[in-house]
């Protein structure tokens, strides 16, 4: 899961203009720039921290999720979290190889993320305080995610749009199953459904969060469209979620909490209210809810599991020595 | 369910349980690390061996709920027991330590199940065959995983190896149990069911032997096996992992997830 607007990337580049312009009619003619193909700095610079921003989101996305596995309330929801958070974790790994594919390694990007240069989805810097927040981030954050995923499989750079290919499909699944858990819920007993809504309270405004500041206020957006990046302004995806998920929400019976949401007939969408930018920004600075508890479990894993890598690569060593003195001593 | 004849509904409910218990229990263990593993990779491959124990764990329930005949679900069985009505050995049970902990335990649990399983291949009951069928591919490579751990972590640095050895200690005391036998153990036995774990044990070193021997570990003999897993009696950690398990079906009681 992820997307939010790109925080913080230098597109500036420096190359001279015939080489930019031979590289912008690659980027108009729709063919894939592959790992090897020569590109703009800022190209590659915008796509590591963009690709890197995305697999930080996974990663410490199964942190607000895996706080719910083992007190899933059945064992078919128990299974299903786990093969969910799992995926995620999966989307991680395929994301790292994708951005390993522009020069950057995944000890760097981890170090990135445990020092907070890299930035990761800010939507993970709220807490999941019961089991129907399970539901809604399926359903509102993998919701928005695919929102902004299905135009990145068409993106530019080749590795970043296949790995996008197959997270689209399992993030459709898991919207599927997070919607499904919010339909049980909200035809469920009174107090399932107060949960519910609750969770849908909680969820809603920083889900919209996810895909940025507007396009007003966005510095980096027109070169990333330009560059094919991006393939829809912040301010489309974030229409688009609206006028799809009000629906699913009107129709299983619960209420979203902005009075000024309500179907503009001339524009054919909804029409929304404010969202609250300063609490998006203190988020995204690192001071939400969970930013320090995020960050730290990260930090505590990686402390925690120095051993473990350090006697992996220690083990491997003894045994290519092993093999290399037993070569010898047949020759 | 070709051999109900031979043995009683009682007797097999009770060896479903405690064969379901081990696996969700254990699964559950497992569960727990999920986003916090050394490695990505372990991030993955955890997840993924607690999903098929916690699959075996639902297909037993289900087995067990119906053979018992009182109507109750998997679900009920699996979260709405007390504490001393929970009959997975204490191995299963074990909390997670560090990774060389965790790792040592899967591989007892998964070097004791293979025979097992392997046993129940050929079992007089059909259903149980089938399930044998499925996780009997599935032990397989849970073997393979923590055995390729106790062998890099015990032949590995200093650090890991200390840290290896101590789990070896820690955990001895728990493989005995394993192999119990008694009279559930004896009609599965007799009426061609199961394997008697008594008779698993030449398999089970066989399994872990070559992989302490790669490793550099030497077997600790123990004097003072524990034991109660399998009438209920179990170590604290138990109650606190049964508090987490069944939090919402003991707040939210009867409702449907």
């Amino acid at each position: 899961m992820y997307s939010q607007g790109l925080i913080g990337a230098k597109t500036e580049t420096t190359e001279d203009e015939a080489f930019l312009a031979a590289f912008q009619a690659r980027i108009d003619a729709e063919e894939k720039i592959e790992p090897n193909d020569p590109m703009p700095e800022g190209y590659r610079r915008t796509l590591i921290r963009q690709i890197g921003q995305h697999a930080h989101s996974e990663i410490v996305g199964m942190l607000p999720e895996g706080n719910w596995i083992t007190r899933a309330p059945s064992l078919r929801r128990k299974a299903a979290l786990l093969a969910k958070v799992q995926d995620e974790g999966g989307h991680g790994l395929y994301l790292y190889s994708a951005a390993e594919t522009l020069g950057v390694s995944r000890e760097e990007m981890t170090e990135e993320l445990l020092s907070g240069k890299a930035k990761y989805s800010s939507i993970f810097n709220y807490p999941t305080l019961t089991w129907a927040d399970i539901g809604a981030i399926g359903w509102l954050v993998d919701g928005a995610a695919i929102m902004n995923q299905i135009p990145l499989c068409r993106c530019s750079y080749g590795p970043y749009a296949r790995a996008m290919i197959r997270v689209c499909k399992e993030e459709s699944f898991h919207q599927r199953q997070g919607y499904e858990i919010m339909m049980t819920l909200a035809r469920g007993t009174p107090e399932q459904k107060e949960m519910a809504q609750d969770a849908l309270n909680r969820w809603w405004w920083p889900s919209l969060m996810m895909f940025g500041p507007h396009d007003a206020d966005s510095q980096h957006g027109d070169q990333s469209m330009k560059w094919k990046i991006k393939r829809f302004t912040n301010d489309e995806l974030r229409q688009k979620f609206v006028d799809a998920t009000v629906p699913q929400g009107e129709f299983i019976g619960l209420t979203f909490p902005d009075p000024d949401l309500k179907w503009n007939e001339e524009k054919g969408g909804y029409d929304f209210g404010a969202i609250d930018w300063d609490e998006f920004w203190r988020v995204v600075k690192g001071h939400g809810p969970m930013n320090r508890e995020r960050i730290a479990a990260r930090q505590k894993a990686w402390d925690d599991g120095a051993w473990v890598r350090e006697a992996a690569l220690a083990h491997a060593e003894k045994r290519k020595a092993r093999r290399a003195a037993a070569k010898m001593a047949a020759e | 369910m070709a051999a109900a004849a031979a043995v009683s509904g009682e007797a097999l409910t009770a060896f479903l349980l405690r064969l379901a218990d081990d696996h969700l229990i254990i699964g559950h263990r497992l569960s727990e690390w999920c986003g916090h593993a050394p490695m990505l990779e372990e991030d993955l491959a955890m997840p993924n061996m607690a999903l098929d124990l916690i699959g075996q764990a639902r297909t037993l329930y289900q087995y067990a709920g119906e053979v018992e005949g009182k109507g109750r679900d998997e679900d009920q069985i699996a979260y709405v027991r007390r504490e001393r009505d929970y009959v997975n050995c204490l191995m299963a049970e074990r909390e997670n330590g560090d990774f060389a902990h965790t790792m040592l335990r899967q591989l007892h649990f998964a070097a004791f199940m293979q025979p097992l399983w392997q046993g129940m291949l050929s079992s007089r009951d059909e259903r149980l065959a089938g399930i044998a069928a499925k996780a009997e591919k599935e032990v397989a490579y849970h073997i393979r995983h923590a055995g390729e751990w106790v062998v890099r972590l015990g032949d590995g640095t200093e650090e890991s190896t200390r840290r290896m050895k101590a789990a070896v200690e820690a955990l001895a005391p728990y493989v005995d149990e394993l192999f119990e036998s008694d009279a559930v153990t004896k009609a599965m036995a007799e009426a061609g069911i199961a394997p008697d774990p008594a008779t698993l044990r030449p398999a089970f070193d066989a399994i872990v032997g070559p992989i302490f021997a790669e490793a550099g570990l030497a077997w600790v003999e123990t004097q003072h096996g524990q034991t109660g897993g399998r009438q209920g009696r179990h170590g604290e950690a138990l109650g606190f992992l049964l508090a987490e398990l069944q939090h919402m079906q003991r707040t939210y009681p009867g409702m449907i997830w």
